[in-house]
């Protein structure tokens, strides 16, 4: 199956994986495959190649994405019929302009961005970069400018931290948990507040920092954007779990990025988000018959150079040593993520973090059973 | 190499699949075996060093022997926090009606850089010849498998700002001395592992950047993984290119296209090092790496 296929009726495609696998070469190849054949498609990247996103033209003062001009793939063999639209995330604007949208006024709005620990908060912390993904995902689709929507996602430490940041970003934020760490007003509050200034104090002797000053102000202030905060990742949740939403899994054939498609596969499962199909990159293919490597007759095609016959032989007999590797990592892949066919892009002959490196990847994601079996044929060893 | 021994802790970083535990390993493996007392210090929740290691228990805390002088220990840096501000906290805080949980997000968030200093604090507290705790072991190398750059950074900022930022208070207190053993050039080196490939490299450059910006430190030490050997000459390829294909000639012209990417890569490194040395290790075509392989490495990167 290509992932034309697996896109089928839908209109979001999040693709997850380690760092390192060219998750953001896919997400754009993928794009770019669906905007070849008649879609209006915005991808959405996190930690673009910097050749990739000048290629693409994705050095960018907005965050928002941008029509790539049909001229950028001119001579190399694709027309888009539709339309590529290309953005990299600023996670720290677009945290901004979330407050900004739900901020109650102006002045409270300046408070919060001047706020010592929302900037460190909305720049730094683990789970900023994955919410702020997805609440771009979400802004983009309600906007209905588009037929689909391709996610990169952060290259996190690891790969689960996609589905459990929104999480935890939530938890803390949520208005409950704010309201109890705070001066709250009230008699029952008066013991949560005992309590509260406990931690405070303890706090300040610990660590030296007097944190009352800056944590009350920072929780007054976001109170007030607490919940409709709150609601707004209830509804970025609530599109993850959508039927036009599909996940897909990239992975390479290296032990820790196979151990995270894994592990990634089963969160996926746990949390009943749709599984939309699995990505190696960076495979190399084994020839279904063992090639023959005669010395003489190749030292014959070298012009009698049976030294280069020599080390070609033995570049053969490494590249099949790594494609047998590659061959048990894909099984062991398909088998543990219940994909019978994982689309397989080879190692390319080239650098992929060009246009026409693009343009290669897309051939292979979208190809035709036919066209796939041939074209991986081709690059065997 | 012999210099890099004579500290007292070694800050392994680089972008996360390149190889940084294996060669966090292989470092320790040879630091044992010149008659050091070696821990390796694994900083994540995953055990990447233990598997390097061929390790089959998991240490969470606990320091493991690998062999009679090469040590092992995990820290996760959210258990760190936590149990040293449980340590800290008034029970009966922790007993009310917030859940835990909640107070630890919330604290981890409003003390940024707590976390990381709490780990970087217990690595400083491996490398002193005065351990906290009476009869534990001391070391005379502690290697540390950092946490991807942005974290490993972050990690040795986190002294130098606490201690700007407070005055008193055993935090405090501990910054100061961890922020000055790790500014210290003789006591703490930092190397970084790439492979020879375009992001790799790019973040290799903006850590020694960010090294020398933001911290005064640089980097003592660019480590460059699975490079392919320099096979085929510029003449061999043309040989190739105009031979009828075959398979050991499609073999070889890929392997030699591939190892000239990969050189390209490390010219770029090296311009944008300068001065800082650079050693490569060879690329491993057996099946996934295990200990006599981690030997090997071992060998190659301080013989």
């Amino acid at each position: 199956m290509s992932v034309a296929e697996r896109m089928a009726g839908k209109r979001i495609c999040i693709c997850t994986g380690s760092g390192g696998v060219g998750k953001t070469t896919t997400a754009a190849a993928v794009a770019l495959g669906l905007a070849a054949r008649g879609q209006r498609v915005a991808v959405v990247t996190i930690d673009p190649a910097r050749r990739l996103a000048s290629s693409l033209g994705l050095q960018q003062l907005e965050n928002e994405p941008r029509l790539i001009e049909p001229a950028h793939f001119a001579g190399q063999g694709i027309e888009l019929h539709g339309e590529l639209w290309a953005m990299t995330l600023d996670a720290k604007r677009t945290f901004d302009e979330l407050i900004d949208l739900l901020a109650p006024n102006t002045a409270t709005r300046e408070e919060i961005l001047a706020n010592k620990i929302y900037q460190e908060l909305s720049s730094a912390v683990a789970g900023s970069q994955e919410f702020t993904a997805v609440a771009k995902l979400y802004e983009l689709n309600a906007s209905g400018r588009f037929d689909a929507i391709v996610l990169d996602t952060p290259p996190s430490r690891s790969a689960l931290d996609f589905l459990d940041a929104p999480q935890r970003l939530t938890g803390f934020l949520e208005g409950r948990a704010l309201k109890v760490l705070t001066a709250p007003t009230g008699a029952a509050a008066a013991i949560a507040a005992r309590g509260s200034g406990l931690v405070f104090s303890a706090l300040r002797r610990v660590t030296g920092v007097d944190l009352l000053t800056d944590l009350s102000a920072f929780f007054r202030v976001l109170s007030d954007v607490a919940d409709g905060f709150a609601e707004r990742a209830s509804a970025v949740n609530r599109l993850l779990g959508d039927p036009a939403t599909t996940f897909l899994i990239v992975a390479s054939p290296e032990p820790t990025p196979v151990e995270e498609a894994i592990f990634f596969r089963q969160r996926l499962r746990e949390a009943q988000m749709p599984f939309g199909g699995l990505v190696i990159n960076r495979v190399r293919m084994l020839a279904h018959t063992a090639p023959t490597a005669d010395q003489s007759a190749l030292a014959a095609d070298f012009g009698g150079d049976a030294d280069l016959a020599a080390r070609s032989i033995e570049a053969l007999r490494d590249m099949r040593a790594l494609a047998r590797r590659d061959a048990a990592s894909t099984r062991r892949l398909a088998a543990e993520l219940d994909d019978e066919h994982p689309i397989l892009v080879p190692q390319l002959d080239r650098d992929v973090s060009d246009v026409a490196g693009l343009v290669a990847v897309q051939r292979f994601l979208f190809a035709r059973p036919r066209e796939r079996s041939a074209l991986l044929a081709e690059r065997a060893f | 190499m012999e210099e890099l021994f004579a500290h007292s802790l070694l800050v392994v970083t680089g972008k996360g699949g390149v190889g940084k535990s294996t060669v966090a390993a292989a470092l320790g493996l040879a630091a044992s075996r010149r008659g050091l007392r070696t821990i390796v210090v694994e900083v994540t929740a995953r055990e990447d060093v233990s598997r390097a290691l061929a390790r089959e228990q998991t240490s969470v805390y606990t320091e493991l022997a690998v062999s009679e002088r090469l040590h092992h220990i995990s820290i996760d840096p959210q258990r760190a926090m936590e149990e040293y501000l449980s340590e800290q906290l008034p029970v009966g805080v922790l007993a009310a009606r917030f859940s835990r949980n909640r107070i630890f997000t919330g604290l981890t968030a409003a003390t940024p850089g707590l976390r990381e200093l709490l780990t970087i604090g217990k690595v400083w507290e491996l490398a002193q010849h005065e351990r906290r705790t009476r009869g534990a072991e001391t070391y005379d190398l502690v290697v540390l498998d950092a946490p991807a750059t942005g974290q490993a950074l972050a990690m040795l900022q986190a002294p130098r700002t606490f201690a700007s930022v407070a005055r008193v208070g055993p935090v405090a207190k501990q910054g100061r001395a961890v922020a000055s053993f790790l500014g210290d050039p003789q006591r703490t080196a930092v190397l970084a592992v790439s492979t020879a490939e375009e992001m790799p490299v790019g973040e290799t450059l903006e850590l020694r950047s960010r090294l020398r910006e933001d911290l005064g430190m640089d980097l003592s030490l660019v480590v460059v993984n699975a490079v392919l050997a320099h096979r085929f000459s510029d003449r061999d390829q043309r040989t190739l290119r105009t031979a009828p294909p075959s398979p050991a000639q499609h073999a070889a012209l890929f392997m030699a296209s591939w190892a000239h990417r990969q050189r390209m890569q490390i010219a770029r490194l090296q311009q944008g090092l300068q001065a800082v040395a650079l050693v490569t290790l060879p690329f491993m075509f057996q099946s996934a790496l295990d200990r006599e392989a981690l030997e090997l490495l071992s060998r190659e990167l301080a013989p």
